[in-house]
């Protein structure tokens, strides 16, 4: 007697309505696309093979964001842009943020202005693309290739893995961040290939809209394909907030088929760090790293960029300085996020403590612009990655952590666990 | 796949485990000629290689290969000429980037760890199969008909430009 099949996860569902036929791990499917996510990169690749886009399926499932080098460092990052600016003038596309007051980094902008929303299907050409799946929805990485494909004909090929489900307990202690839970995750589970993962639980609620997002954002790092989450009900209130258009949440089958559960208990996890050239299998507790000095540390990128970021790097730098040859730089995620900084008198308190604070950008993090590391640099970051050679030279290290733990590395000039700082400001 | 016949045989350069596309296609060249970023290819981690690898050569790597940005650092492997990429394991965005550029690649567990540079081996890719010099067989993992056909056929930019959705190249402005 043949068994009967097993349900489906979060993302098989969404897919499934996609393919408009059911998806299971393995399948070769054809998807019809709702948000297509176009960068200024999108346009120096086009600029590069000398193409441009003569048609697309429909300008309102199109996202045009720049954000890889914004402002525009250089002669050729400047013609991409235009490029992007004709091609959105020219089609219409009306989720377009440039420079400006709309201005930031699209895995941000994407949940914060929900561009994308629950039970939809979004890809984008840079990596860490799986960063909507805070959404509830189905959002990964393709090549810049896939993504024409996918504005030009709303259609994108999809091979599909196994699913494997977090299920998250308990709560973050005190002065530990989203980013120690991937650290955690990086080093005590290891490599996802073939993977899609799936995070719900108990413990989801504790966790908010921009904390789930660094963990979207990383899953990219543990090599799983999308990172879903549910829809619970701290997530319905931020599309609410914010939706244009009706949609379903999608919840996974009762008897859904994964490739592993794992409870995720949240208030065991240390404040970690990640050591160069690599996440897997690599970190430790930030307090057992021996006084590793550094010359500079960096908050900012899609990870680690939010509001809540810029905050806990206030709380650790206010009345305190940066150490003498530390160069601590801060990118908030968007313009939004800066403003609103500002009005809270964050930036105030980082610019008094020595930091320099960006427009929003990716910035630092792809190695680009504001903030290029060189030979025997030392860095400290909260970006998203920490392979040789990302943010400048082969020959700096990169070292991982939260931005609490960045804010008070470059006042001590050597990395070290915020706590300890923290603990002194307590009444 | 029975009845397409897709015979690559080439001589083998052999690379470690867990080689990112920041490797590939390093930021100094992100913003770059097509043909600064081909010439860049690993040149951090195995400088002169993009000038010693010859057309018809085949990478052979161990695991995760690819990992990283969505850097189209498969169609700088395609421009050298190689004939194919044969790796333990590919990560899943680096084996997209293979069929929509159009770069012939295979994982197979165990390959790294069986052969030498300089070998010759030859490999069936629509039958998954790998032939090592001395005979020796290994089984790669199969990959779907149409994503073979598509990753053979150049990729999918040739479909693009036919339906008049992308232009030809040279054609912008």
């Amino acid at each position: 007697m043949a068994p009967a099949p097993a349900g489906h996860s979060i993302v098989e569902k969404i897919l499934g309505r996609a393919a408009g036929r059911p998806v299971r791990a393995g399948d070769v499917a054809t998807l019809t696309v709702d948000r297509a996510v176009m960068l200024d990169t999108t346009f120096f690749f086009l600029n590069q093979m000398r193409r441009e886009i003569l048609s697309v399926a429909d300008p309102d499932r199109i996202v045009l964001v720049f954000d890889h080098e914004v402002p525009a460092p250089s002669a050729l990052s400047a013609a991409a842009q235009s490029a992007g600016r004709a091609f959105a003038e020219r089609f219409g596309i009306r989720r377009f943020h440039d420079l400006g007051r709309d201005q930031g980094i699209s895995h941000v902008l994407v949940s914060e202005n929900a561009h994308v929303l629950p039970g939809e299907v979004l890809v984008g050409s840079d990596s860490h693309s799986q960063a909507a799946g805070v959404m509830n929805c189905a959002a990964r990485a393709v090549t810049i290739l896939d993504l024409l494909q996918a504005a030009t004909t709303g259609e994108a090929w999809l091979q599909l893995a196994p699913t494997a489900r977090y299920d998250i307990a308990g709560r973050l202690s005190p002065g530990v961040g989203a980013m120690d839970v991937f650290l955690h995750l990086a080093g005590q589970r290891g490599d996802h290939s073939g993977l899609n993962l799936e995070y719900g639980g108990p413990g989801l609620g504790s966790l908010s809209i921009a904390e789930r997002r660094t963990l979207a954002t990383m899953t990219t790092e543990l090599n799983a394909d999308f990172a879903t989450f549910e829809a619970d009900d701290r997530l319905l209130a931020h599309v609410a907030e914010r939706a244009d258009r009706p949609f379903i949440p999608v919840a996974p089958d009762p008897d859904a088929a994964y490739a592993f559960r794992h409870t995720l208990e949240l208030s065991g996890i240390d404040v970690m760090v990640a050591r160069p050239h690599g996440m897997l299998g690599n970190t430790q507790p930030a307090a057992t790293t021996g006084a590793q000095p550094i010359t500079q540390a960096f908050i900012g990128s899609c990870a680690n960029g939010s509001l809540e970021d810029i905050a806990a790097a206030a709380q650790v730098l206010k009345d305190r300085r940066v150490a003498p040859g530390v160069r601590l730089i801060v990118t908030p995620a968007s313009q939004a996020i800066w403003r609103e900084a500002l009005v809270r008198g964050y930036l105030a308190v980082l610019a008094e403590a020595g930091a320099v604070v960006t427009s929003a950008t990716c910035g630092a993090c792809a190695g680009g612009h504001l903030g290029v590391l060189g030979p025997g640099d030392v860095c400290v970051t909260s970006s998203s990655r920490n392979f040789r050679g990302r943010m400048g030279s082969d020959r700096a290290e990169i070292w991982m952590s939260s931005p609490a733990t960045v804010a008070a590395s470059a006042v001590a000039g050597r990395i070290c666990d915020p706590r300890d700082m923290l603990a002194e400001d307590a009444p | 796949m029975t009845g397409e016949t897709w015979t690559i045989r080439g001589r083998v350069w052999l690379f470690g485990s867990d080689l990112n596309t920041d490797l590939m296609m390093p930021g100094a060249v992100l913003f770059d000629t097509e043909e600064a970023q081909t010439r860049a290819l690993f040149s951090g981690h195995r400088p002169g290689w993009a000038d010693q690898v010859r057309p018809g050569d085949i990478v052979v790597a161990g695991r995760n290969f690819g990992c990283g940005s969505s850097r189209p650092a498969a169609r700088s492997f395609a421009n050298l000429g190689v004939a194919c990429i044969v790796a333990d394991g590919i990560n899943s965005l680096f084996l997209r980037g293979c069929v929509s550029y159009g770069m012939p690649a295979l994982a197979c567990p165990g390959i790294s760890g069986a052969v030498a540079e300089g070998d010759v081996v030859t490999l069936w890719p629509c039958e998954a199969r790998v032939e090592l010099l001395g005979g020796a067989v290994l089984k790669a993992v199969s990959l779907p008909a149409d994503l073979l056909r598509t990753m053979r056929a150049g990729g999918i930019l040739p479909a693009l430009e036919q339906r008049g959705l992308i232009s030809p190249s040279g054609t912008q402005g």
